[in-house]
């Protein structure tokens, strides 16, 4: 009988195709299906991303502080926006929106969760890739295309948006006539949204699967190390947010090239013009898009709390205290964080009942966020510490986030917040809690892994300078936020002029300095990444003396990960401190400890 | 050097991830058109095209036709590698049945093409009202997952021309898990549609 029973017998039961590795530079470094690939290529959009972000806070921070002075070569760069170097409030606004946007979607969220997840979960779980790696190319160029169609539009005539990375509508609904940018810089600030969204969905979908589907032996979820429960759970909370902001930008794209009124209301008059809709809600626009936003905080932060936890134990060469009551909390703050999203719109003329609701879950989510902290302090308490530069970065996330986290407890309150929300101190709050903590989980990650990604070790002299230094320059600049809302000073605007807030002026250029400073010792980081990747000495296969299964691969690994081996895990992650083969620890791959005989 | 990837057990799971996030999209659509209706009085109601129902009709035997295929290929999509032997005769009549499935999606589709030209024709355009931007919008973005399923159907067609069996046999059984949802979620919609607009 001809049948196709053979193939369906001959071939494991587990596996259905082969993946062989490509020959020509396109398809092995560009159009790559290889996850190490593809984590490098987020994290090069990655380092792209913040670059130009950082760049775009620079002029802001300049202006404030500086209103009256033109911009150093801004004139020459964007002459129609800022004729003679001169920001107008317009296109302080634009550069605001397009800051915002390109640091929380395409830094904050890439970097930490698609960068290090990619390149680091299939081999943490014994994988030889992801689940899906067409889709995980997709999922890489869908984002690339995204932020190219972010970044068009500052070449399009009116420049990018100024509605802010929030988008509220109607400001961000009507089209043209709300303002510069509001014509097709808006609507390619939707697109690229959206065509981010797909991105993620993707990227989330391949964790997932890749968690669940492709551990090897031995590797039961118990086992599975910090990072990778962390990428998991971040991927589960992204699967549910973009796949809410996706709808939410489709719905707005509608309002302004279909004539649809979802969040537009009626008798809305713009520019001395009635605008030809009826009876949308903005309110729905803003509970969409908190629905989404607010977990996002979270897609950003929990990749760090799963970088930090894994870092931590090889630095303290102890076990993690309470990695059961680890997972569980970030668990947990994974599902509250789909509680608290009004606590966004205090401000919106919400009833304070409905405040109340939305205000006990925000206080709530504290909680495991302050448990994690705990155990993250009682790992490090009574540890001797080795303080490599990827340490250093994980004891200032501890720092940063703690101080982030404090102001959140005040503006929990709707009381507090509806005098603080639209001030510094929620600038300040976010930067800490959500922007700067990322971003130091994301420098521990980078020092961490570099050895395993690139076969080289980064210089750690450098690093350590580069740590101290961005420590200083973060609190210098982030730090004083803190006052200047108390006081009462409002964000948003491009400068404060003789009568309002004048007496301001001082601590803003003193942030500006910071916040050049800061900037500054990151070409640290970059020349010791650019460096380290050309001269660093060769790379050991672990270096760190660490657990988890990547480091008992060659640095960099095979296109396979493991050399053709199904690596079998006897282990979990956590064995540090013991009497082990190599030293004071247990690599998860190590066989099975054999009990001493007894006489 | 080469990787062994996708066993069945991660297929299976990326298509109920894949439901998991359209149902969590067709939620956040939903509830905007709940919220919309009750937030300005200019919700017009208006009867939906008869069609819609004969359409309903043909995705739900598209549905059953499918599942006929499926089972003819001697095994169940989660016990991959463990498939009874598969005759050539079955296979052809397997792929028959994949085609007339495929064939159907089609006639769905031209279905909720004409539906949309008998509303236009009643002057219910995208922005007459809330009312007819949702029921545009939403058989719009489910006929845009359908387009997406059809394209898995036809490369599960691909593969079990050219492709060895156990690959075959992963994708067909995704892509029928997928289309069993279509089916579902137009379920799903034609009551929330028939009650909201």
């Amino acid at each position: 009988m001809d049948t196709v029973s053979a193939s369906l017998t001959e071939h494991p039961p587990v596996a259905a195709h082969h993946l062989v590795e490509p020959e020509g530079f396109i398809r092995k470094y560009v159009f790559s299906l290889d996850h190490k690939v593809i984590g490098k290529q987020y994290l090069g959009l990655g380092l792209v991303a913040v670059l130009t972000g950082m760049v775009l806070s620079w002029i802001m921070r300049y202006h404030l502080a500086f209103p009256d002075k033109p911009v150093p070569l801004i004139g020459l760069i964007a002459p129609t926006f800022a004729a003679g170097g001169i920001i107008t409030p317009e296109f302080y606004l634009q550069l605001m929106t397009m800051h915002g946007t390109i640091m929380v979607f395409f830094v904050l969220t890439t970097a930490p969760f698609a960068g290090f997840g990619n390149f680091i979960l299939p081999l943490q779980v014994g994988a030889e890739d992801m689940a899906f790696p067409r889709f995980n190319m997709m999922s890489f160029w869908v984002t690339f295309v995204a932020f190219l169609v972010l970044v068009a539009a500052f070449f399009v005539p009116d420049g990018p948006p100024l509605s802010g990375w929030t988008a509220y509508a109607p400001l961000s609904a009507v089209g043209k006539s709300a303002g510069p940018g509001q014509g097709i810089g808006q609507t390619l600030w939707v697109i690229s949204i959206a065509i981010f969204c797909i991105g993620q969905l993707l990227g989330s979908l391949n964790f997932i699967a890749t968690t669940l589907d492709l551990r090897t032996k031995g590797m039961t979820l118990a086992r599975l190390p910090y990072s990778t429960w962390a990428w998991f759970i971040t991927s589960i909370i992204g699967l549910i947010a973009f796949a809410v902001l996706l709808p939410a930008c489709v719905l707005l794209l509608l309002d302004r090239v279909a004539g649809t009124s979802f969040f537009i209301p009626a008798g809305l008059v713009v520019s001395d013009a009635l605008q030809p809709h009826s009876g949308g809600s903005p309110l729905l626009w803003q509970h969409l898009f908190w629905f989404f936003g607010h977990p996002e905080v979270y897609i950003a932060i929990v990749p760090g709390f799963g970088i930090v936890s894994t870092i931590l134990p090889a630095i303290c060469r102890k076990p993690h205290l309470g990695p059961r009551v680890l997972i569980a909390c970030q668990l947990a703050i994974a599902g509250l964080s789909y509680m608290v999203w009004g606590h966004h719109m205090f401000l919106s003329g919400m009833s304070p009942m409905s405040a109340t609701l939305f205000s006990v879950p925000t206080l709530i989510i504290t909680i495991p966020a302050a448990i994690i902290t705990l155990l993250w302090l009682g790992t490090i308490y009574g540890s001797k510490l080795r303080l490599t530069t990827a340490g250093l970065f994980c004891l200032g996330f501890v720092s940063v986030f703690v101080t982030g986290g404090l102001s959140g407890f005040f503006l929990s309150q709707p009381s507090i917040d509806t005098y603080l929300h639209g001030t510094y101190f929620v600038v300040s709050h976010f930067h800490f809690v959500m922007g700067v903590a990322a971003m130091f989980g994301i420098f521990a990650g980078t020092y961490f892994w570099f050895p395993k990604m690139f076969g080289r070790m980064m210089n750690e002299a450098l690093g350590k300078w580069h740590f101290a230094l961005t420590f200083l320059g973060v609190y210098a600049t982030f730090m004083p936020m803190h006052w200047l809302g108390l006081e009462g000073n409002v964000r948003r605007y491009s400068s404060f002029p003789a009568d309002y807030m004048h007496g301001s002026l001082v601590l803003h250029r003193f942030i500006t300095f910071a916040a050049l400073f800061l900037g500054a010792a990151q070409l640290i980081f970059l020349v010791n990444l650019l460096w380290s990747r050309l001269r660093g000495p060769v790379a050991p296969d672990n270096p760190w003396e660490s657990t988890s299964l990547e480091w008992s691969t060659t640095s960099p690994p095979p296109f396979d990960n493991f050399g053709g081996v199904h690596p079998v895990v006897s282990h979990g992650p956590n064995e540090y401190g013991v009497a082990g083969p190599r030293g004071d620890y247990i690599m998860q791959s190590d066989p099975p400890l054999v009990a001493p005989a007894v006489s | 050097m080469q990787k062994s990837i996708v066993p069945s057990s991660a297929t299976r799971t990326g298509v109920w991830t894949g439901i998991g996030a359209i149902i969590m999209s067709f939620a956040a659509y939903t509830s905007a058109m709940v919220v919309r209706q009750g937030s300005s009085p200019d919700w017009l109601h208006f009867t939906l095209p008869p069609i819609l129902y004969w359409n309903s009709l043909i995705l739900v035997v598209s549905s059953g036709v499918l599942e006929l295929a499926r089972t003819r290929v001697g095994g169940p999509f989660d016990r991959l590698g463990y498939a009874n032997a598969l005759s050539v005769e079955h296979l052809r009549e397997r792929l028959f049945w994949l085609r007339v499935t495929i064939a159907l999606g089609f006639v769905f589709l031209a279905g909720q093409y004409l539906a949309w030209r008998s509303l236009s024709a009643r002057g219910v355009f995208v922005a007459t009202s809330p009312s007819s931007s949702f029921f545009y919008l939403l058989t719009a973005v489910h006929a845009f997952h359908l387009i997406g399923g059809l394209g898995a159907l036809v490369y599960a067609l691909r593969c079990l021309h050219t492709d060895d069996g156990p690959r075959a046999v992963q994708v067909l059984g995704a892509v029928a898990l997928y289309w069993h949802f279509m089916a579902v979620l137009w379920a799903y919609l034609l009551v929330v549609l028939a009650m909201w607009v």
